[in-house]
């Protein structure tokens, strides 16, 4: 395996004023792997994503993609060296249908041709690779009815088909969970470990259910007041004391 | 299902059917074919600004100023340069559309409210100089001086300025051309970054989409089609007004466009048809028919807020 990280931060740091919402974080995620991100509530874990995907800059510190950085690499540029993200509130095109979802999305990570759509030659292309992220996404079923009609879990798997549709290297998942029942929550966490055990992508996510988190991760990093509080296997952070004190004695 | 039926291509059929057979029916009605002509021209105008409104969820308030600046283009250019309708048209085009690609520079980065109030200053920028500069523009009297001329297309001539029916017809073939056009557009790759954009604009920006580029884009587009109706506007005429360019301008196309219905095609131009009608019908009643314009616009915006073209699909269910 690669010793080159696919995502390495080095010292990021955000403020907002006076407040440091991400205080000197550093994290190397290996290709292949699921990191979590956990934390209590305005830990800046979402924070700590925005600097990752270019939403804004960071205050100090930088953040590497294959060994490259990317600091000065706005997001559109972030998502063409392969930077896929959902959002904590599902961002999706509600009144558009599934199909026609993961079609734009498509038809962005192929870039427009006059030439190809002219002739025609994008448009199996495209029908193709819409139909290949609809089945990843279990959505085949529902292709052409509007995704602001789905279920939360269906809406959220139509998300990550979005992002799959730009063939990312790198997945950032921001609560793919959040506020769904069990059998929703079910749902999209097969789906999350599919992409991670069948497809090798390397997933980064931020968690609230921690089921999930030590179900699926690789490794988890804990986030507490902005700093990098602990990293390391399931079992190491379940046995952590700073984090149980921190985190996990207040969720149980 | 049964087919239902106003399917896009039933829409097509009757849209154009209606449109083609107009000099015979409606003199039965009690119309005339210039009213078909305004009707066509003010469609044209609402379906262009509709691709900002309804199809990228852009809201502009100053479009009188590419629609009048189109009209002003188109006039001055045949009275001034050369007589010829069909360069004046291009010019009026041109003119408008140039016009709004610049400014368009000034607005991507603009959204909703001041968005609209930075096109209404555009806008009335554009009114007062055509109503201050009596010289050039005609001030507040409007231009005159130009008139549509005869079309010599080799094989035969298209008297546009003797017979009604015929610049009819002309107006009716460029209006079929150009939202052929837009139709074309909107079912493009580009197209459906714009409902993009409409349905979700961070989601856009996170798969990649350009959005400001693309704004400016639909925009520019948008100015265009709507100067080109302003040229049409002009001809029918053969007058450019001021008031073509006032905000009062703006706010019909809006009326137009919503009571017909943004989300859809030909919403637009089923607006224009209610608005030009009641202008007609009630303005020879009395004076202040803008009111019942008015109350036909709230009704229709409280009962059907979809438009009366998204309520028939959605009656249909398309």
């Amino acid at each position: 395996m690669s010793t080159v990280p696919k995502l390495e931060v080095k010292g990021a740091t955000k403020q907002f004023g006076s407040l440091v919402a991400v205080s000197d974080v550093s994290m190397r995620v290996m290709p292949g792997e699921l990191r979590a991100v956990i934390g209590p509530n305005g830990a800046g874990k979402t924070t700590f994503f925005n600097l990752i995907t270019g939403f804004f800059p960071p205050t100090s510190g930088d953040i590497l993609l294959d060994g490259q950085n990317i600091n000065s690499i706005p997001a559109a540029g972030r998502v063409k060296l392969g930077m896929g993200r959902t959002f904590q509130i599902t961002e999706i095109f509600p009144e558009l249908t599934v199909r026609e979802n993961a079609r734009i999305a498509v038809e962005t990570g192929l870039g427009f041709s006059l030439r190809g759509w002219l002739t025609g030659a994008d448009e199996k292309r495209v029908r193709d690779a819409s139909d290949e992220v609809m089945t990843m996404a279990n959505l085949t079923a529902k292709a052409d009815r509007l995704v602001g009609e789905l279920s939360h879990g269906d809406q959220r798997s139509a998300e990550i088909a979005m992002a799959l549709a730009l063939k990312p290297t790198l997945l950032l998942l921001d609560e793919p969970t959040a506020g769904m029942g069990d059998e929703e929550t079910y749902q999209v966490t097969g789906l999350i470990r599919r992409l991670h055990r069948d497809s090798k992508y390397t997933i980064v996510l931020i968690e609230h259910d921690m089921r999930v988190v030590f179900h699926l991760a690789d490794r988890i990093s804990v986030l507490a007041e902005g700093k990098l509080l602990a990293e390391g296997t399931p079992a190491e952070i379940a046995a952590n004391e700073h984090v149980q004190n921190a985190y996990l004695g207040k969720a149980e | 299902m049964n087919e239902n039926f106003l399917s896009r291509h039933r829409q097509l059929l009757i849209v154009w059917a209606l449109l083609l057979t107009v000099p015979f029916w409606l003199p039965m009605l009690g119309g005339y074919t210039a009213l078909a002509g305004r009707v066509v021209v003010f469609a044209l105008a609402a379906m262009s600004f509709n691709l900002l409104l309804g199809f990228t969820g852009i809201m502009s308030f100053g479009h009188a100023a590419y629609f009048g600046l189109g009209a002003y283009g188109c006039g001055l250019f045949m009275k001034f340069v050369t007589a010829s309708t069909l360069l004046g048209v291009l010019a009026g085009t041109l003119v408008g559309g140039i016009a709004g690609t610049l400014f368009g520079l000034l607005l991507v980065r603009r959204r909703g409210v001041y968005f609209a109030m930075v096109t209404i200053a555009f806008g009335q920028v554009c009114f007062y100089i055509a109503y201050k500069w009596d010289e050039f523009t005609g001030g507040y009297d409007g231009l005159r001086g130009f008139a549509r001329a005869p079309i010599d297309f080799g094989i035969f001539k298209l008297d546009i300025a003797a017979s009604n029916n015929a610049f009819y017809y002309f107006v009716v073939a460029i209006f079929g051309l150009a939202v052929g056009l837009q139709a074309l557009i909107l079912k493009s790759p580009f197209g459906r970054t714009m409902l993009a954009i409409r349905e979700n604009e961070r989601r856009a920006r996170f798969l990649g989409i350009p959005i400001e580029k693309h704004i400016w884009l639909a925009f520019s587009i948008s100015c265009f089609f709507t100067a080109l109706a302003g040229s049409l506007y002009a001809l029918l005429n053969n007058f450019a007004d001021p008031l073509g360019l006032n905000y009062i301008m703006s706010g019909n196309i809006v009326m137009i466009t919503v009571m017909g219905g943004m989300r859809t095609f030909w919403g637009p131009l089923v607006g224009a048809v209610l608005f030009v009608a009641l202008q007609d019908y009630v303005s020879s009643m009395t004076t202040n028919w803008m009111f019942f314009v008015g109350l036909t616009f709230v009704a229709v915006v409280l009962f059907f807020p979809r438009g009366l073209m998204g309520m028939l699909q959605k009656r249909a269910g398309t």
